[in-house]
């Protein structure tokens, strides 16, 4: 079902865990459809991604794209991580099965949602730059409340 | 690599028995069994032995059995023919929230034709709320159709008593006993069912056949047009290697049913003991005792269940889930959400079904396979990191 490459980043995620202090950090996706992104970056005052982290809750494409996201945006400059698309994700991971594509637009949500962290944080704007819509804050407190 | 194999209720192996029993009637008794000649003898003869056989360990008679193409057509069947048959009595019927597809996406189809169906709703353990089922009961309600035990979470109903309630009322009760089906004891008689549906490879027996019993009596139009067989209601020549096969494992099942159901019942409460006791935020889903002997059905927290089956399909083990990612769609499975667990706590399900195969060492190598696997993906998962922040 899935390509080696998904089955590599799946079996051998690249750069999970948290940043402390991170200059921008965003979550995507919900509970509810069964994957949550969250994405840490952290940039230097060039505006270049120094480091990046993640964690996912959701499928194997989830956990595979998530990965392969961090290793295209590490190194870039904030305007060249807007630039990394689903497309260039899934590229890059050899191909998604048609039902996981949506786990590559997560992937891309969840690098423009972080960047937006960063850019609120400086009290900046990024040209190309939309305010992300999937926050998902509310429903994870509602999570706690039903379980 | 060793294979563990715990997905029983999606399918099993043929028992070697069971082929050997086939065998002959491929290549050698090939005959076709409506045929004349005595040469088509040895097939018809067997094909009335698998029917006889299987009719004497549910309580029917022979004639009472239909040979079908598997579970799915036998409930399609059930069904659809008694929907048409009985249309001038009315045009309702009542079902479970938790049935398979194949009672469900029917249920839909029969909608749209025209029909209404109320799904009656379950409790926290699966179990059909039984008021709900008799206040759904209508004038022109023709049939109850709930299943005898639920395919993934394993709870068992109350046949009897769903039976007794029909039959008070005068409706039909269909149920489908694909999972129960030698598995547990069954008697239609005892337990008022007039239609009741199950299938081959549940039980070592082949993919493709299954059987229909209807109780004489019920009304039913041909379900596949085209010939005399199975009293001229379900035409196509005898599916006699497949026949022969349902028969054979039936009787091998059905002889063991109780030393099974014991060795599998004492794995099964070995695996749900370990699994809650020494996996953290695990629930056992179904419910704890009224079982099926060789179902266990967990929901694990902050995770979700195809990356679970990934990794434990790579240590050689073979399970299922409930979760979207392994449906194609974006929904958890209907039976989770009926039982009342929210969207996000029912993508993190695993079931594992056992059978007579199964040891206690697959138990425990499952178990220790699954306590690594957890904690790697909860260590990646968002959820748990916001989780354990909070509880600091």
């Amino acid at each position: 079902m899935y390509s080696e490459k998904v089955m590599d980043h799946f079996n051998n995620p690249r750069n999970v865990g948290e940043i402390d202090d991170a200059s921008g950090v965003g979550t995507v996706g919900n509970a509810k459809c069964g994957d949550i992104m969250r994405m840490y970056l952290d940039i230097d005052d060039d505006g270049i991604i120094q480091n990046c982290k993640f964690k996912t809750f959701g499928c194997g494409a989830a956990v595979a794209t998530s990965s392969m996201a961090t290793e295209l945006v590490k190194g870039k400059t904030v305007q060249e991580a807007l630039q990394v698309t689903n497309r260039a994700v899934m590229e890059a991971l050899d191909g998604l099965p048609p039902v996981k594509v949506h786990c590559s637009l997560l992937a891309e949500e969840a690098i423009h949602a972080a960047l937006w962290d960063y850019a609120q944080k400086k009290g900046i704007e990024i040209d190309g730059l939309e305010k992300p819509v999937n926050d998902i804050s509310e429903k994870e407190e509602e999570l706690e409340e039903e379980y | 690599m060793k294979y563990i194999y715990l997905d029983n209720a999606a399918t099993t192996r043929v028992a070697p028995e069971v082929l050997t029993a086939m065998t002959p009637y491929f290549c050698e008794y090939y005959g076709n069994p409506s045929s004349i000649y005595s040469f088509a003898g040895k097939g018809r003869d067997a094909v009335e032995e698998a029917r006889a056989a299987i009719a004497g360990m549910i309580g029917a008679k022979p004639e009472e059995i239909y040979f079908t193409g598997g579970g799915s057509e036998s409930d399609n069947w059930a069904l659809k023919a008694t929907a048409e048959a009985y249309v001038n009595k009315g045009k309702h019927i009542i079902t479970s929230a938790i049935e398979h597809h194949a009672i469900l996406h029917t249920c839909e189809y029969l909608e749209k034709q025209g029909y209404e169906v109320t799904y009656v709703g379950v409790d926290e353990n699966g179990m059909i709320r039984m008021d709900e089922l008799e206040q759904a009961i209508r004038p022109d309600t023709v049939l109850i159709s709930v299943m005898a035990a639920n395919n993934e979470i394993g709870t068992i109903q109350p046949l009897k008593e769903i039976g007794e309630l029909a039959r008070k009322h005068g409706v039909f009760f269909h149920t489908d006993a694909v999972q129960a089906f030698t598995h547990i004891p069954l008697n239609v008689d005892e337990m008022n069912i007039d239609m009741l549906s199950a299938s081959g490879h549940k039980i070592f027996g082949p993919k493709g056949i299954g059987f229909l019993y209807i109780r004489k009596g019920v009304k039913s139009g041909s379900f596949i047009h085209g010939g005399a067989q199975e009293r001229k209601r379900r035409a196509g020549t005898h599916n006699v290697t497949g026949i022969v096969g349902i028969g054979k494992a039936a009787v091998l099942a059905s002889e063991k049913m109780e030393e099974r159901m014991a060795y599998e019942s004492k794995l099964r409460d070995h695996l749900i003991d370990r699994v809650l006791a020494e996996i953290p935020y695990s629930r056992l889903n179904g419910d704890r005792t009224n079982r099926l002997p060789n179902n266990a059905n967990f929901c694990f927290r902050f995770i979700e269940g195809e990356s679970m089956l990934i990794k434990l399909d790579q240590k050689g083990i073979c399970g299922s889930s409930g979760s979207a990612c392994t449906s194609g769609s974006l929904d958890p499975s209907h039976v989770l959400l009926a039982i009342g667990l929210p969207h996000e706590i029912a993508h993190g399900s695993l079931r594992l079904s056992l059978s007579h195969e199964t040891t206690m060492e697959d138990i425990d190598d499952t178990v220790d396979a699954l306590k690594e696997i957890i904690e790697q993906l909860r260590s990646m998962s968002p959820l748990y990191e916001d989780f354990v922040k909070k509880q600091k």
